[in-house]
């Protein structure tokens, strides 16, 4: 099966083991992985912050770039999410409506395609530690991610997991809204962070990396010895 | 009081929200308690996803039929000795209203709970006239003591605990007991008695109007509504035109919805039905009754891609749910409908102008939208009310369309994103701590390393390992 990675941007540049994780969890699944290198971003920061017009541009070079893909695969709920939410917006464009339809029909999130199009629930990985799982709320609200991460958790040999004190919770990420309402961001942070330590696992485990890279940002300047780790990272250690 | 509630600056509400200790554990154990109860009963109806699809059809449905059930609604209530009156605007009402009151000689007038009498400021409007007004709702009663606004839109007092009620009712009413929730309720109870049997007036708001009988239908749990209903001579509903149901039969749908939505009961203790005068051969009801339908904004909504939001059945599950209004409470959004679903209508209802931060006041995690009984979009609404601020409005810094400019200049281009993913790394080196993160970045970074860290860029990026990869088992299979 012929599948093309969809890195995301911030996986590209920041958290690049994350994208090398997927590559291999999917070719020892026997997948033929591709990457097309002139995909970008999935337009989600212009298009959350109200400039669609911007946004556009970058949906139309992601589109360009996995026009020849069978399958796209990414390891982001929200990004992958985001290819979702392409239909509605080029609804009635008659030059990207199909494009839009075609690419959101054919993408995935990483635990998405393992279990929904590949079957696999046990992908064969050992695991020593106590995890916990944040499942992130456009993984599970916008994309309609639930159950397949914590399946593939639950048959990785050696992983204790641990349930999240109200696990659906927002952690305060929301792309610029850290910025823009900082403040609030910081509150949410904490009490997810909180959360966390509550459970006292080794590790903390979730789908999407901007999630991740703000709890786990939190979690540092407190001191905290959680490990943060990306759903993948888990799954590719034997 | 009116949409809007005060005049502190939005930066200011957040703090002194976020610096409420108190509230914000009153807030977060509610939040707790609603939500857990939401969930339990709607697991209970086994086919949860059916009934909201059922809500929303019906909501659907009226609203696109909207002038057909309202006419209706109106000649029924005729019908039926009643006196209906529709009112464009916030005044318009209030003067109907006032009017109603000053024919009356009342003295005193006596209120169930009501959002729609909040939005438009009744009670400014008949203190005005020198008559008394008294509120009966316990939450509601509480605040007018106080001269607080509501900060949620089912339990206004949300944001106070008990200590915080006992020492309203102690400075204001000379309350000498303890602060346990039976003796306080019971004082309260005592109090409302007097207001009851002396009042000349009843004003209640409205959870379904029936189009099909002209009857009214009210949720409470303390029966204040059957009070201000049954023993003032006159009455007078509030309601906002969408609060319509064709059908007894939609309505137990919906009051099924919210009862369960907004407190996690099967239903609430009372649900009051009344409507109408006393007709000639009838032994009860009051004497005189108006029914007054207030738009003041709502037909600017009709029509347009927010008209779903005008399905709202006030149920406040989107408001439970929310982590932004767990943190900063209710009076921080201005608005006297907060949360995701203030955040929606009050701009529709009181323009950009005054409250133009609050679109931006959602994570858009979506927990409103995946809670709302009747399935309003409500973070996609958001979003749209972003791109107006952003293309209509002309409300965005100029910094961010900047910065927005380049992201859409950045991505298009492969080459530029390319060059990026090289340089990222070097230009942030001089902030970047321990080789792996950043402690107090530059910029827009600020914000972010104020509280937390940042991940310093990768020395190589993942697309140039595949690309080695890539090569490397070229020359690998040579």
């Amino acid at each position: 099966m012929k599948v093309s990675l969809f890195i995301t941007c911030l996986s590209d540049m920041f958290f690049t083991d994350v994208g090398k994780n997927t590559v291999e969890i999917l070719e020892r699944a026997g997948c033929e992985v591709d990457f097309p290198a002139s995909q970008t971003c999935c337009g989600q920061p212009a298009f959350n912050s109200g400039y669609l017009k911007e946004a556009k541009q970058s949906m139309k070079q992601m589109m360009r770039s996995f026009r020849d893909s069978e399958y796209v695969v990414g390891p982001s709920g929200s990004c992958v999410g985001m290819l979702k939410e392409y239909p509605k917006i080029f609804a009635g464009d008659s030059e990207w409506e199909e494009a839009a339809k075609d690419l959101a029909d054919k993408s995935y999130e990483i635990t998405q395609f393992l279990v929904d199009v590949l079957g696999i629930t046990d992908v064969g990985s050992t695991f020593k530690g106590r995890v916990t799982y944040h499942p992130s709320c456009h993984m599970t609200r916008i994309l309609g991610v639930k159950d397949q991460p914590r399946t593939l958790l639950q048959h990785v040999k050696g992983v204790e997991l641990i349930e999240l004190p109200v696990a659906e919770d927002c952690c305060g990420f929301g792309g610029t809204f850290a910025v823009k309402n900082a403040d609030i961001s910081r509150e949410m942070v904490k009490e997810k962070s909180r959360h966390v330590s509550e459970t006292g696992a080794d590790y903390l485990v979730g789908g999407d990396m901007g999630c991740l890279m703000n709890i786990g940002g939190r979690m540092r300047r407190e001191g905290k010895q959680v490990e943060v780790v990306h759903i993948t990272e888990i799954l590719n250690t034997h | 009081m009116s949409v809007k509630i005060g005049e502190a600056p939005y930066k200011e509400r957040i703090t002194k929200g976020i610096e409420n200790d108190f509230m914000r554990e009153a807030v977060s154990s509610a939040q707790g308690r609603f939500r857990a109860g939401r969930l339990t009963r709607a697991e209970e109806l086994g086919n949860w996803e059916d009934w909201r699809q059922l809500g929303e059809e019906i909501r659907t449905h009226t609203l696109e039929n909207i002038d057909f059930y309202l006419q209706q609604l109106s000649d029924a209530v005729s019908e039926k000795g009643g006196n209906v009156y529709f009112a464009e605007t916030a005044e318009d009402a209030n003067h109907y209203i006032q009017n109603v009151v000053k024919k009356k000689n009342a003295k005193k007038v006596v209120k169930a709970k009501s959002m729609v009498t909040e939005e438009i400021g009744l009670n400014d409007a008949i203190k005005d006239l020198g008559v008394e007004v008294v509120e009966s709702d316990l939450g509601e009663w509480i605040l007018q003591l106080d001269e607080e606004a509501p900060s949620h839109i089912v339990t206004p007092a949300l944001h106070k605990n008990k200590k915080q009620i006992r020492e309203t009712f102690t400075k204001k009413r000379g309350y000498d007991q303890s602060d346990d929730p039976e003796e306080l309720a019971a004082f309260a109870r005592k109090e409302l008695r007097k207001d009851f049997l002396a009042a000349d007036v009843g004003i209640t708001g409205c959870n379904f109007a029936i189009a099909e009988s002209g009857a009214i239908t009210l949720v409470t749990n303390e029966g204040n509504a059957e009070m201000v209903t049954t023993l003032p001579d006159t009455v007078v509903t509030v309601m906002g035109m969408e609060r319509i149901v064709p059908t007894w039969e939609e309505m137990e749908v919906l009051v099924s919805l919210l009862t369960r939505s907004a407190v996690g009961q099967k239903l609430t203790s009372y649900i009051t039905a009344y409507g109408g005068a006393r007709l000639e051969d009838e032994i009860d009801g009051p004497d005189d009754y108006h029914l007054v339908i207030v738009d003041n904004g709502r037909s600017k909504i009709l029509g347009t891609e927010f008209q779903a939001a005008l399905h709202c059945i006030r149920c406040a599950s989107c408001i439970n749910v929310c982590p932004v209004y767990r943190h900063v409470g209710g009076h921080a959004y201005n608005s006297i409908y907060p949360g995701p679903i203030g955040a929606v209508i009050t701009p529709l209802l009181d323009g950009y102008d005054d409250h133009q931060e609050l679109p931006y006041a959602s994570t858009l995690c979506g927990a409103c939208t995946e809670a709302c009984p009747v399935k309003i979009p409500l973070h996609e609404m958001l979003i749209r009310h972003r791109q107006i601020l952003v293309e209509r409005e002309n409300k965005a810094p100029m910094s961010e369309k900047i910065l927005m400019n380049g992201f859409a200049k950045w991505s298009s281009s492969p080459a530029a994103y390319k060059i990026s993913t090289k340089l990222a790394r070097p230009a942030l080196t001089p902030w970047i701590k321990d080789k792996d993160r950043i402690e107090n970045g530059p910029g827009p970074l600020k914000g972010w390393t104020d509280v937390r860290d940042f991940p310093a860029p990768s020395k190589k990026s993942f697309r140039a390992w595949f690309k080695e990869r890539e090569s490397d088992s070229h020359e690998h299979s040579k």
